[in-house]
């Protein structure tokens, strides 16, 4: 009963002419897509992030851009914030007469919360990046493992300029690390992101099914920001019980080491340091792993 | 046809979701864990629902293939397989060439970026290098038609411009594959006639493209081929215009789930039991007749009306019919049923929804039955001519009209213009 009259005149009028595909459409330069269902271990797959960099530098610089909009002062919130933090912790370190290692409270709560943010900002960001861009996990294909990445280049640049406060305070108070210390600084650094990308991906790829991670992780963190040296110095502790316990917590052995490179105060373990490596790298190639197995499910669920 | 020739080739393509039964749904761990420990030994009911199943087809190279299907047949899940969104459970799925896929307009468009960053944004989202983005950036913002406010962040922009911004990024995507999902249900007419030209270029370029849609138009317009997809599998595929015709031939033979009649919003005193067209398919111009049945479900007693949305698929209310304004109103009987009748105006040919409601004085809506059922208007034109579609392309809906002219004619009692000489010679 459903005369196609109608559609034939469409058809007939602005029917598409099919030119021939032109050469560079041709078939041999093609690339070639095959979509199974895979079981087994994920492979890690890093040429497939590389080919995807134009969009890994483009999210990264939409973070960096979004960051202070609307704000009236802008980016000098990245060097009030960790100033602001410092002023506070280091007058509870003085209140509460910890060590600073001899060094003025406020450069020693400055340098460590310097390390700390690297590792609590990585850890934050990076395990909230699925949830917030549900509509690209559902909409888009990339590897997933870009958004994670992302997150990092706003923490980097939030360090960059928080190293730039510390080297112009440091004159002032009159630290002075050693040139090897100050050489060190950049395998701290890495080892704390690292660490923190490493629970990060885990809990990022957790959250996509059980919410409750972003509930947990705040309080989870700030539990660390106390049990780690950041506004006051390991060796505050004085039984050797508890010492032993406090060094079981990764973070602060590379804390430790970071503001030693800084300020070229306290002491390093290598005991510590080199259990903090062991842990960093098991850390961190949990977490890829576990995110790229779990990566599958990811568009289904979120 | 040689096998290299193909741009897509699906073998047994299926995708399968588990929908957990009885059992509520954990979305927190502790919930989990807790009831995994009250019932160690719980199976949970689970029933295997294949969203996709055993879907084979093959697509030459400079194909523009259209998919056709009623809401819930799986189109989306397999755009979703075939651009890698989510994987198959089953099956296999070869691609040749880049895939370029349009799923939504404006993924990832960010409102407090402008409309510059947006595009250099929304580019690399959908797979563009920086240097591709900067070429098409001039002929992008020419589409989109916002040169002026290409600074503005884009939570400042109207939503048309919006849209069209959105729309003008992923026009530009140049792909060998191009998978697009139903995306020209937005923006204005002249937009979407814009839209559609620029997806006739794409398709004229010798790209493989797939294209899902409820606009019969554009599809019998745009592909040279069409598939029908339904409950998972693909039906039917041959030549548009007989996909088309097999497609509105579905109307009727699978009725969509009523929606649970407690959960629509109203006071509920009195409930629609059911609403029905009295044929799945009318015509443009005939009177259209839906029989519906309604029972008080509350005790409650007040004079209350009937009122009737017809709704295009752009979710446009394109006329009320409210009983009140011919002062019709039902009696206050338990179980009643009865007819609603609307002949004009004439509605353009596509896919409608009814809206049904009860209202009462005092108490607010009743019943808001959004939904109540759909219908389709056949694609047979009331006027006697055929035409190209922009002759009808205007206005939301078609009407009975007509025209006269013929020479002026010369009255005696008018004054002939002063230069009637000059003209008349």
């Amino acid at each position: 009963m459903i005369a196609p009259h109608w559609f034939k005149l469409q058809t007939m009028n602005l029917a598409v002419s099919h030119d021939e595909p032109s050469s560079a459409l041709d078939a041999a330069s093609l690339r070639t897509t095959v979509i199974r269902p895979t079981s087994g271990w994920a492979a890690l797959n890093l040429p497939e992030v590389w080919q995807y960099r134009d969009l890994l530098l483009t999210l990264a610089m939409r973070d960096v851009k979004l960051r202070y909009r609307q704000t009236a002062l802008g980016v000098i919130w990245v060097i009030l914030q960790p100033l602001i933090a410092a002023a506070i912790f280091s007058f509870v370190s003085k209140i509460g007469h910890f060590s600073t290692d001899g060094v003025s409270p406020f450069m020693f709560t400055y340098a460590g919360m310097l390390g700390w943010n690297a590792f609590a900002s990585t850890l934050t960001k990076s395990s909230m990046c699925l949830v917030g861009n549900s509509q690209l996990v559902s909409k888009i294909y990339f590897p997933r493992l870009v958004l994670p990445l992302s997150t990092v280049f706003s923490t980097l640049i939030d360090f960059g300029v928080g190293l730039s406060v510390m080297i112009v305070l440091m004159p002032l108070n009159h630290a002075s690390p050693s040139l090897l210390a100050l050489v060190t600084l950049p395998f701290w650094l890495l080892m704390l992101v690292f660490l923190a990308m490493g629970i990060g991906l885990f809990a990022a790829a957790l959250t996509v099914t059980y919410r409750d991670i972003q509930y947990i992780l705040p309080v989870f963190t700030q539990f660390f920001l106390f049990a780690s040296p950041v506004f006051y110095s390991a060796t505050s502790i004085h039984s050797h019980n508890l010492q032993f316990a406090y060094y079981l917590n990764p973070i602060s052995g590379l804390l430790q080491g970071f503001r030693w490179s800084l300020l070229g105060a306290g002491s390093v373990s290598p005991i510590a340091v080199l259990y903090s490596v062991v842990f960093v790298a098991a850390a961190f190639i949990l977490g890829v792993v576990g995110f790229r197995n779990m990566e599958r499910g990811f568009a289904d669920v979120i | 046809m040689s096998s290299s020739d193909y741009a897509i080739s699906a073998r047994g393509l299926g995708k399968a979701y588990t929908i957990a039964h009885n059992a509520a749904k954990h979305t927190t761990a502790a919930e989990a864990i807790v009831h995994r420990i009250k019932n160690p030994f719980e199976t949970a009911q689970r029933e295997t629902f294949w969203a996709l199943k055993d879907v084979s087809f093959e697509i030459k190279r400079g194909d523009v293939v259209g998919i056709i299907g009623r809401n819930g047949a799986g189109k989306s899940t397999l755009l979703k397989v075939l651009s890698r969104i989510t994987e198959p459970t089953t099956g296999e799925a070869v691609l040749k060439g880049r895939v370029g896929s349009l799923l939504e307009v404006g993924t990832g468009f960010h409102p407090e970026l402008t409309g510059r960053e947006n595009i250099f944004l929304n580019g690399a989202i959908l797979g563009m290098t920086r240097r591709e983005i900067n070429a098409h950036f001039d002929a992008i913002v020419d589409f989109a038609g916002v040169e002026k406010f290409l600074d503005t962040p884009v939570k400042r922009y109207s939503s048309g411009m919006y849209v069209r911004l959105a729309f003008a990024v992923a026009a530009h995507l140049n792909p060998e594959i191009l998978i697009v999902d139903e995306v020209l249900a937005v923006g204005d007419a002249e937009f979407q006639k814009k839209c559609l030209g620029k997806m006739k270029d794409v398709a004229q370029g010798g790209r493989t493209v797939l294209f899902v849609s409820h606009n019969m138009q554009a599809m019998a317009m745009l592909c040279s081929s069409a598939m029908l997809m339904r409950r998972g599998q693909i039906e039917y595929q041959g030549e548009t215009t007989e996909t088309i015709t097999k497609y509105l031939a579905t109307f009727g033979a699978d009725r969509e789930v009523a929606q649970d009649i407690e959960r629509r919003g109203g006071t509920g005193v009195y409930r629609f039991t059911e609403v029905t067209p009295a044929k799945d398919l009318f015509s443009c111009n005939e009177n259209k007749e839906f029989r519906f049945a309604l029972e008080r479900r509350k005790p409650g007693d007040c004079p209350f009306w009937l009122s009737a949305h017809i709704v295009d698929q752009a979710g446009v209310v394109i006329t009320q019919c409210d009983s009140r304004v011919i002062n019709r109103w039902p009696p206050d009987d338990d179980a009643q049923e009865g007819t609603f009748q609307i002949s004009s105006p004439w509605l353009k040919p596509g896919t409608y929804r009814l809206d049904l409601y009860i209202c009462a004085y005092g108490w607010g809506v009743v019943d808001a039955y959004e939904g109540a059922c759909g219908f389709e208007i056949s694609p047979v034109l009331p006027y006697a001519q055929a035409v190209p579609a922009e002759a009808l392309e205007r206005g939301l809906v078609l009407s009975s009209f007509d025209w006269q002219s013929g020479p002026l004619a010369v009255r005696a009692s008018d004054e002939p213009p002063y230069d009637t000489v000059l003209l008349g010679g």
